[in-house]
């Protein structure tokens, strides 16, 4: 198993006629994911070729659910439209919808993550690079990729990583599959302040799971996610984790990059949360090249 | 986006949230006819105008002692801000270099004092995001006037928080909890829940990252004044805020920092000497802490976005050698969709195009990552390859401190 999506699921693009969701629409078609449906609102009816795969396009997300079983999906819409993409997902029922958008306003997701709670789709992101369940194909082909991620870094295997940040899930992911081990799954779930899913989500997810047999978490500055789910690890996580924290040199009260990373009090800091991250019996990273070692370091695989 | 403490009253008069009357001025010329429009019985407050905080408290650099001063007196009040307009306030939160005070804002002295019952008269309230609960947070305290944090840690019982549920906004109850925690009774008690409903509407309408009143005041005759705004914008947003956008003061944001932005990089500088070139929002942060891992101290943090073109990389450069203390560059690139190629010949121009005479430590990752090292290689520059992270940051190091 995986967590989330599987190489069957059934995904559909929201934007998928911009440059942007095209892109990455025909990434996603050649890694052999079933890209079956694209909604842009008014160009319904319309096709989208990519490789002699011909997906539909649709107006809404609930018709190109309905018509084509798309469980999941993929959010590419422009920052002020996209809470609105986000919120149609909810009301189709999905499975699942991944905000790779960047630069959605906060008041937006708080809205959004309000109208989320009891429904039954769940949110991943925004500002996030989506996720990959990796098949097992030559460089992983046949997986599910949702997003923005290189699909040929993964290797089919039993680690699962969750992280805030795009370059720096690759960079684990890419010292796994360096190093022999491959992935169950890999998340992003954003670098905003406000996201569908958190930390803790993920790892409760992998935690069930009975493909996932050890866990890279990779956490930044700001909010106290990090710490919340290093208590929860402690307590409850059967399985082994490494952990890496970026943003040790990052002065305090500006914004690195991510909405989300800022230093706001004394336990948002780097130091503070690797203190928590040892204390909790994470095997953490010294370096970011360290990634995978510091997993290796305490399981075998 | 941060604004002046002058521009966050008078959008919180537009809101109804009661303010002492102030004018700002930009020049000597205009100091006597700005005070001309105040009452002065109570005298004035000479506030410099700069997006940093603990003015009151700062120096400047001719040695000039507060950025906020009382003056009794219109004469007082023309020396003291003769003496702050273009001059330079260093405070706690400007770093060494202070910021020039390019705006005084004159205000009448709210009628400072205990009020006749002895009680407090200096409150705090904040309006910001609890990312805990993704939901809006109202932060009161009867400890006004002195760092929330320091009475977050010191006495946390004198802090009450209100959140409000964004499908419903704020309540008239939750208004109530918050004027009843600060002991408002009778006619103050009216005023604060006013002021919190209204101040609440701001920061929501105006998409706030951050609204905060310290102190919030009680006069002597007993109203209730915002004394001090700070105010911050969710960036996200100001494309729906053209009124907030024209309130931005370019002369208090860094020069490299907006050049950078045109280019769609990511720009912040930090006091070190080797910069960094990356891609990605995390690994840009996590370049920075490897190079102090192993020693060195980072210069930047940079971050191109996923693209690295040979403009963006160009334009990088150019940013990057505009700060006279960086001694080398360390470029980090993991191009997972793009051709590591392609970007390997982007930094090969941008370095023939800026002349680059430091030493530079290219590590590349990803894709076509053997066509990028041999067109690297191939170049005729001495471009240094690094084949990890951690390899590529020990290069840099090893070269500035050699230098």
């Amino acid at each position: 198993m995986s967590i989330l999506v599987k190489e069957d699921t059934r995904i559909l693009v929201q934007g998928i006629t911009g440059d942007f969701g095209a892109r990455h629409a025909r990434l996603s078609l050649d890694y052999g994911s079933q890209v079956v449906a694209g909604v842009t609102p008014g160009k319904g009816g319309q096709v989208f070729e990519h490789a002699g795969k011909k997906v539909p396009i649709f107006n809404t997300v609930a018709e190109a659910a309905r018509q084509t079983g798309a469980t999941v999906s993929a959010i590419f819409v422009p920052p002020p439209f996209a809470a609105d993409a986000i919120l149609e997902c909810f009301d189709a029922d999905l499975d699942l919808a991944v905000a790779i958008t960047e630069g959605i306003p906060v008041r937006d997701m708080v809205r959004a993550k309000r109208a989320m709670a009891g429904r039954r789709t769940r949110l991943i992101g925004p500002n996030c690079p989506g996720l990959v369940t990796p098949g097992r194909g030559d460089k992983s082909s046949g997986g599910c990729r949702i997003g923005i991620a290189p699909g040929y870094i993964h290797k089919r295997g039993n680690v699962g990583v969750v992280s805030r940040s795009g370059t720096l899930t690759y960079e684990a992911v890419w010292q796994l599959t360096c190093r022999g081990k491959g992935q169950s799954t890999c998340v992003g779930i954003g670098g905003d302040p406000v996201n569908g899913t958190s930390h803790l989500d993920v790892i409760k997810l992998f935690n069930d799971d009975p493909e996932t047999e050890a866990i890279i978490m990779i956490g930044e500055i700001g909010g106290n996610a990090e710490v919340e789910v290093a208590r929860w690890i402690k307590e409850h996580c059967k399985k082994p984790v490494a952990g890496f924290i970026a943003g040790a040199t990052a002065p305090a009260g500006r914004r690195m990059g991510h909405a989300g990373a800022v230093i706001g009090g004394a336990e948002d800091t780097a130091a503070a949360k690797i203190k928590i991250f040892q204390e909790c019996g994470i095997s953490v990273a010294a370096t970011p090249s360290d990634m995978a070692d510091a997993l290796l370091r305490i399981w075998k695989g | 986006m941060n604004i002046h403490e002058y521009q966050a009253k008078t959008l919180f008069e537009k809101f109804g949230v009661a303010v002492p009357k102030g004018v700002a001025v930009q020049t000597a010329d205009q100091f006597a006819a700005a005070l001309a429009q105040l009452d002065g019985t109570g005298g004035y407050m000479v506030k410099s105008q700069i997006h940093a905080g603990g003015r009151g408290k700062g120096t400047f650099t001719d040695g000039f002692k507060g950025g906020v001063k009382f003056s009794a007196t219109a004469e007082k009040a023309v020396a003291n801000a003769q003496a702050m307009l273009g001059n330079t306030l260093i405070t706690a939160q400007t770093g060494k270099a202070g910021r020039k005070v390019q705006t005084i804002y004159f205000t009448e002295a709210a009628n400072l004092g205990k009020r006749p019952d002895g009680r407090d008269d200096e409150f705090y309230l904040a309006i910001l995001l609890d990312r805990a609960t993704s939901q809006p947070v109202i932060v009161a305290s009867t400890e006004g006037g002195m760092e929330i944090e320091h009475v977050a840690h010191a006495t946390p019982e004198k802090i009450f928080k209100v959140h409000v549920d964004p499908a419903v906004g704020l309540q008239a109850f939750q208004a109530r909890q918050i004027a009843f925690s600060l002991g408002f009774s009778g006619e103050l008690f009216k005023q604060c829940v006013t002021l919190v409903t209204k101040l609440y509407q701001f920061y929501w309408e105006k998409d706030c990252a951050m609204v905060e009143v310290n102190p919030l005041l009680v006069t002597k005759e007993g109203k209730l004044l915002a004394l001090d705004a700070k105010v911050s914008f969710d960036d996200n947003a100001l494309f729906r805020h053209p009124d907030v956008v024209a309130l931005r003061d370019l002369n208090e944001e860094d020069a490299k920092e907006i050049e950078s932005s045109k280019f769609g990089l990511s720009y912040i500088a930090l006091d070190g000497d080797i910069a960094c070139l990356v891609n990605g929002a995390g690994l840009a942060m996590s370049t920075m802490d490897i190079i102090q891992h192993f020693g060195g101290s980072p210069a930047n943090f940079l971050d191109v976005g996923g693209g690295a073109t040979k403009d963006q990389v160009t334009a990088a450069f150019k940013i990057i050698l505009g700060d006279p203390n960086v001694k080398g560059i360390l470029v980090n690139i993991f191009g997972g969709i793009m051709d590591c190629n392609v970007i390997a010949t982007g930094i090969v121009e941008a370095v023939k195009e800026t002349g680059l005479k430091l030493p530079l430590v290219v590590r590349l990752e990803g894709n076509n990552v053997d066509a990028g090292k041999a067109t690297l290689a191939a170049s005729g520059l001495t471009i240094v390859s690094g084949d990890s992270m951690a390899d590529a940051a020990q290069k840099i190091v090893k070269l500035v401190n050699a230098k």
